[in-house]
C-alpha cells in the first residue's frame, strides 16, 4: 500500500502543478484575483505531497520491500542501512523523484515567503515554476515510475553496484540536484521577469540567494565528487574531464557567471539582458549535463544505466523549457530598457570581463565535451581530454585570475587607475617574487609556474579590499567573497604544485620488500585476506615513514563484491599537512609479489580545501543577504503594526 | 577615459569584448580539437596507418588469448589485441582493470612507437557479466526473472 | 535590433544543438568491437554437445544450405536470460537457431532451459571459450547470421530485444539467396 500512496501522492502533486500553472496565466487578466489567489496554496500543497511521495520511497527501501521493482533492482536485504537508504536515489527513478522534490520544495517555499516582487511577476515565475515541473512530473509518472510493482516478488533484491557503495557518492547527487534545482528557480524568476517585462534591482536581489544556494551546493557537489574520483577510482588523478564531471561543471561555470551579474544588477540596475539570458543558461547547463549523463549519448568512467527513451523525453523537456525560453527571450529582449552605463574602468567592468571569460571557458568545455557527438555524427570517433581542456580553458582562466585580483578593488561606476596602483604594485610584486623564485629554484613548467604564481596573486589580492575597513562591522557578503576568492586561490595552489611535484612508483614488491616515493619510505610488511559485509579483499599492509620518521599503517585493498560480482581496488591515503601519500595494491605476479602503485603527492589536499573555502564564501554570503532580508522583513512588519497602533 | 561612456559607446565595447572572446575561444578550442583530440583506431586501421608517436589516441579490440604475459618487474604487461583482419603488441606498465583479462575487449589509450602501443591506461569493457544499458528497457516479466536469476 | 539578432544567434546554437542530441539518439550507440568475420567462412571447429538432449555443433553443420542463427550465450548471463523469449518467438517463425554455450554446466543449462525454454536445435560446448574468439565474438549473448555455405552474414551484439526479431528474420531471409 505504501507505493500506492506514494504514487497517489505524485500524481496529486503533478495535478496541482497543472492547476498552479492554469491558475498563474489566467490570473494574470483583469479580474482573474480568486484564479491568482490559488497559486501560491497550490504550490505549497505540491511541495507537501512530493515530500511525503519521497518519504514513502525512502521507507520502500528501508524496509527492502522486494515487490516493489525499483527495490528490486537496486537494493539487497543485506546491505548495511545508509546504502539501502541511499539506494533510493542512487537510480534513475528515484534520483528524478529526488529532483522532483527539491523543486516541489523550493517552488513551495518561495510560494510562501516571497512577497517582494510585484503579484504580476511572481504569479508568471510560479507559473514558469509549475511549467517546468509539469515537465518533470510527466516524465516520473509515464517514463519513469518509482513504484511500479513486479509479482510475484523476487527473494533477493539484485544489490548495488559495489562502487556506488560509498557514503560520499550517496551524498553526491542530492548535492548536485540541489544545485540543479536552485538553477531552475533562477531560470523561473527570469521568465516571469521576462513575461512580465520586468527587470529590476528587486528582481535580482530576490533571485540571488537561490543562484548562491545552487552554486554552493554545486561547488560541493564538484569538490566532493572530485574527490570521490580522487580515492575510489585508484587512479591517483582529481580531475579526468570525464563528460560526468563536465556535466557539473559547465552548471557550476553558468552559476558563477550568473552570480556575479545579478550582483551588478542588484547593486547598479546594469547588465539587464546579460542576466536574463544566463539565468537562462545556467539552468539550460543544468538540463544539458543531466541529458547527458542520464542519455548514455556519451561514454563515460562514471558508468551509469542509461537509457536512449529516456534521454528522448529529457531531450523534449530540454527543448521545451529552454528552446520556450529563448524563444520569449528573442521577442522580448529589445524591449528591456537598457540599465545605468559605467566606464570599462569600473567594478561592473571588471565583472563584465568575468562574465565574458567565464561564459568562454563554459563554451570551451562544451564543445570539448560535445565534439566526439559531432565527429561521430560524420562515422569518425574520437575522444577529448585533458591535453585540449587544460590548455584552452587555462588560456581564458588565467587572464581572468588577474581580474579577479583587481576587480573587487574598484569602485562601482568608474574609477581611476592611480587610486588602485599601489594596491595593484602590491599585488603584481606578490605574483613576480613567486614566479621567480619558482622559476630558478624548482624550474617549473610553464603551467605549474604560472599557476603557482597566480595563486599567490589571488591569495594577497583577496584580502585587500578589506584593508582600511572594520572588519567587525564588514558585511558578511564581503567576508563571503574574500573567503571564496581565496579559496580559488588554494584549490589552484593545490592543483599547480600537485601537477608540479606529485611522484610516482610503480613497482612490484614481496612481502618485507622496501619501495621508496618521493621523501617515504614504504615497507609491504604482509598481505591478508579480509571481509566485510558484501565483500572479501586481500588487504596490503603496508608500513610507511616520512623521511625515516616513524612508521604510519596504511592497508590498501583490492575487494571483490559478490551481488554483483564486481572487483574494485580500495585505495589507502596518509595525510600530512604538505600532502598526502596515495596506495593502491593490485593483483599478484606470477612469482609470489603484490603489485603496488604508490604516489607522494604535496599538497594536494588543497584542492579540496579551496573548494570547502569557495563554498564557505558563498555560505557566508547567503546567510549575509538572507539575514538583511529577514531583518528587513521583521522591522516592516513592526513599522506596520505601530502604525496600525498608533491609528487606533 | 575618466567620463562615463556614452549608451552607445558603452555597449559596443562590451559587444566587441565579448565577440572578441567568443571569436578567440572558438579558433583556440578548433584548433586545439583538431590537434588534440584522440582518435579511436582498431588494430588493421593502426596497422595500415600509424599515428604519429607523439599523438595520443584509443586502440580497441580484443586481448589475444595466450599472450598476455607479464615482465620481470612484475607491473609491465605485453600483450597483443587483435581485430581478426590485424593485431599489434601493446604494452602497459600499472595495474590493470578489474574486468581485464585475455579474451576480453579492451580499449587502450597511449601511444604508437615503433610498431608497439605504449598504454598509459587501459578501460575494460564488454565482459562475460556485462549489462547493456538495454536491460534497463526490459518487461516487467524479463526483469523479475533476471532479479531471480542474480541472486 | 542588436539584442534580438544575438539572440537569434543563441538560438540557432540551441536549436543545432537540439539536433546534435536527437541524431545521436537516433543512433543507438555501439561502443563494442565488431567481428572482423563478417563476410568470412566459418573456421573449422567440433564443440560436444552442452546437454544431452540436443547434438553438439561443428562449422559443417553450419554448411548445410540452410541459413542459421548461432547464438553465443551462457546460463550465467543475465542478458541472456532477458532476450529468450525473442529467441523462442524467432523460432516459432522458422529460424533454425543453434548455440554456443560458453563456459557452461550441463546442469545449469538444464535448469536455464527449464525456465526459459530451449529454442536451439543443437548445443556445442565452448568451455574454453575457443569458438566464441575464432568467430570473433566478445562478451555474451551475441548472435550471429550464418547462410548456407557457412559463410558469417551479420552479428547482433547485446541481447535480441523484441524490435530485433524482424531485422534478424529479414537477414536470415537475405542469407538465403
Amino acid at each position: 500500500m505504501i507505493a500506492e500512496f506514494g504514487l497517489a501522492c505524485l500524481w496529486l502533486a503533478a495535478s496541482l502543478a497543472a492547476l498552479q500553472l492554469v491558475a498563474a496565466s489566467l490570473g494574470q487578466r483583469a479580474g482573474g484575483e480568486t484564479l491568482a489567489s490559488v497559486v501560491r496554496p497550490a504550490a505549497v500543497v505540491q511541495a507537501l505531497l512530493c515530500g511525503v511521495a519521497f518519504l514513502m520511497l525512502l521507507w520502500v527501501f528501508a524496509r527492502t520491500d522486494l515487490s516493489v521493482l525499483l527495490v528490486a533492482e537496486n537494493s539487497h536485504s543485506e546491505k548495511p542501512m545508509i546504502y539501502k537508504i541511499a539506494g533510493a536515489w542512487g537510480n534513475h527513478e528515484g534520483s528524478m523523484l529526488l529532483w522532483v522534490t527539491i523543486m516541489a520544495l523550493a517552488g513551495g517555499l518561495i510560494a510562501l515567503i516571497e512577497h517582494r516582487l510585484p503579484e504580476r511577476t511572481m504569479l508568471a515565475t510560479l507559473g514558469a515554476q509549475a511549467f517546468v515541473g509539469l515537465g518533470f512530473y510527466a516524465f516520473l509518472l509515464f517514463a519513469s515510475n518509482p513504484f511500479a510493482r513486479i509479482s510475484p516478488a523476487p527473494a533477493e533484491g539484485n544489490g548495488l553496484n559495489p562502487l556506488l557503495q560509498d557514503i560520499g557518492l550517496a551524498m553526491h547527487p542530492p548535492t548536485l540536484y540541489m544545485g540543479y534545482v536552485g538553477l531552475s528557480i533562477a531560470f523561473s524568476f527570469a521568465v516571469g521577469a521576462l513575461l512580465t517585462r520586468n527587470v529590476t534591482p528587486d528582481f535580482a536581489k530576490v533571485m540571488r540567494p537561490w543562484i548562491l544556494g545552487a552554486w554552493i551546493f554545486l561547488t560541493l557537489g564538484i569538490t566532493a565528487g572530485s574527490y570521490w574520483a580522487y580515492y575510489e577510482l585508484g587512479w591517483g588523478g582529481w580531475w579526468f574531464w570525464d563528460p560526468v564531471e563536465n556535466a557539473s561543471l559547465m552548471p557550476w561555470l553558468a552559476a558563477t557567471a550568473l552570480l556575479h551579474s545579478a550582483s551588478v544588477l542588484a547593486s547598479r540596475d546594469a547588465l539587464r539582458t546579460w542576466t536574463i539570458m544566463l539565468g537562462v543558461i545556467a539552468f539550460s547547463m543544468s538540463m544539458i549535463g543531466t541529458f547527458l549523463v542520464r542519455s548514455g549519448i556519451l561514454t563515460s568512467v562514471h558508468a551509469f544505466a542509461v537509457d536512449p527513451t529516456r534521454g528522448t523525453f529529457i531531450l523534449a523537456l530540454l527543448a521545451i523549457n529552454i528552446g520556450g525560453a529563448l524563444v520569449l527571450f528573442a521577442a522580448r529582449a529589445n524591449t528591456i530598457a537598457e540599465g545605468e552605463r559605467f566606464a570599462p574602468l569600473s567594478r561592473e567592468g571588471a565583472l563584465v570581463i568575468n562574465n565574458v571569460a567565464l561564459s568562454a571557458v563554459l563554451g570551451i568545455v562544451l564543445l570539448g565535451t560535445l565534439y566526439p557527438l559531432v565527429t561521430e555524427a560524420f562515422g569518425v570517433r574520437v575522444s577529448v581530454g585533458p591535453p585540449y581542456f587544460n590548455p584552452v580553458s587555462a588560456a581564458f582562466v588565467f587572464p581572468m585570475l588577474l581580474v579577479l585580483a583587481v576587480g573587487p578593488l574598484l569602485r562601482w561606476r568608474r574609477d581611476r587607475f592611480a587610486r588602485v596602483k599601489p594596491a595593484v604594485i602590491a599585488i603584481a610584486a606578490a605574483g613576480l617574487v613567486v614566479l621567480l623564485a619558482m622559476w630558478l629554484i624548482a624550474g617549473l613548467a610553464l603551467f605549474p609556474l604560472l599557476g603557482v604564481s597566480l595563486a599567490a596573486v589571488v591569495a594577497v589580492a583577496a584580502f585587500l579590499p578589506l584593508q582600511g575597513r572594520s572588519l567587525k562591522r564588514l558585511p558578511l557578503p564581503v567576508w563571503g567573497m574574500a573567503i571564496a576568492h581565496f579559496g580559488v586561490a588554494v584549490a589552484l595552489f593545490g592543483m599547480s604544485v600537485d601537477t608540479a611535484f606529485t611522484v610516482e612508483k610503480l613497482s612490484a614488491a614481496g612481502v618485507g620488500d622496501m619501495v621508496e616515493v618521493g621523501p617515504w619510505q614504504v615497507r609491504l610488511t604482509a598481505v591478508e585476506p579480509v571481509a566485510g559485509p558484501n565483500w572479501t579483499a586481500l588487504e596490503g599492509r603496508l608500513s610507511a615513514s616520512y623521511k625515516g620518521g616513524a612508521g604510519h599503517m596504511l592497508a590498501p585493498q583490492s575487494r571483490t563484491f559478490w551481488a554483483p560480482p564486481q572487483t574494485t581496488s580500495e585505495s589507502a591515503l596518509l595525510t600530512r599537512w604538505n600532502g598526502q601519500l596515495y596506495t593502491v595494491v593490485g593483483g599478484a605476479t606470477q612469482d609470489g609479489r603484490w603489485q603496488l602503485r604508490l604516489w607522494w603527492k604535496p599538497f594536494v589536499t588543497f584542492i579540496w580545501f579551496g573548494g570547502l573555502l569557495i563554498g564557505l564564501g558563498g555560505l557566508l554570503a547567503l546567510i549575509g543577504r538572507v539575514s538583511v532580508d529577514v531583518r528587513r522583513r521583521v522591522a516592516t512588519r513592526r513599522i506596520a503594526a505601530r502604525r496600525a497602533e498608533t491609528a487606533r | 577615459m575618466t567620463a562615463a561612456f556614452k549608451p552607445k559607446h558603452q555597449r559596443l565595447v562590451l559587444v566587441v569584448l565579448a565577440l572578441a572572446a567568443i571569436l578567440a575561444a572558438g579558433a583556440l578550442a578548433a584548433w586545439a580539437l583538431k590537434n588534440q583530440a584522440s582518435y579511436f583506431y582498431i588494430p588493421s586501421e593502426i596497422v595500415a596507418n600509424p599515428p604519429a608517436a607523439d599523438r595520443a589516441v584509443r586502440l580497441g579490440g580484443m586481448v589475444r588469448a595466450g599472450t598476455l604475459k607479464t615482465s620481470p618487474d612484475g607491473v609491465t604487461m605485453h600483450f597483443v589485441v587483435d581485430d581478426g583482419h590485424g593485431q599489434v603488441p601493446v604494452t602497459f606498465a600499472g595495474i590493470a582493470p578489474d574486468l581485464f583479462k585475455e579474451g576480453s575487449g579492451v580499449v587502450a589509450e597511449g601511444h604508437m612507437i615503433d610498431g608497439t602501443f605504449v598504454a598509459d591506461n587501459l578501460l575494460a569493457k564488454h565482459d562475460e557479466n556485462y549489462v547493456p544499458r538495454e536491460l534497463q528497457d526490459m518487461s516487467k516479466q524479463q526483469a523479475r526473472q533476471t532479479v531471480a536469476e542474480t541472486k | 535590433m542588436k539584442g534580438v539578432r544575438w539572440s537569434l544567434w543563441v538560438l540557432a546554437a540551441f536549436a543545432a544543438l537540439l539536433g546534435l542530441f536527437a541524431l545521436q539518439l537516433s543512433r543507438p550507440k555501439n561502443d563494442t568491437v565488431e567481428s572482423a568475420m563478417i563476410g568470412q567462412p566459418m573456421p573449422q571447429f567440433a564443440l560436444p554437445p552442452a546437454i544431452e538432449q540436443r547434438p553438439g555443433l561443428s562449422s559443417a553443420d553450419l554448411a548445410d544450405g540452410t541459413p542459421h542463427l548461432v547464438n553465443v550465450f551462457a546460463s550465467w548471463c543475465v542478458p541472456c536470460a532477458a532476450e529468450a523469449p525473442q529467441l523462442a518467438e524467432l523460432e516459432r517463425r522458422g529460424a533454425p537457431i543453434v548455440a554456443v554455450a560458453v563456459r557452461d554446466r550441463p546442469e545449469d543449462l538444464a535448469a536455464f532451459f527449464n525456465r526459459y525454454g530451449n529454442p536451439f536445435s543443437r548445443i556445442g560446448a565452448d568451455n574454453v571459450r575457443t569458438v566464441q574468439l575464432l568467430i570473433g565474438s566478445s562478451g555474451v549473448p551475441e548472435t550471429f547470421v550464418v547462410d548456407g555455405k557457412g559463410v558469417i552474414r551479420h552479428q547482433h551484439i547485446g541481447e535480441i530485444r523484441p524490435e530485433d526479431v524482424p531485422d534478424l528474420l529479414a537477414r536470415l531471409r537475405d542469407a538465403k539467396r
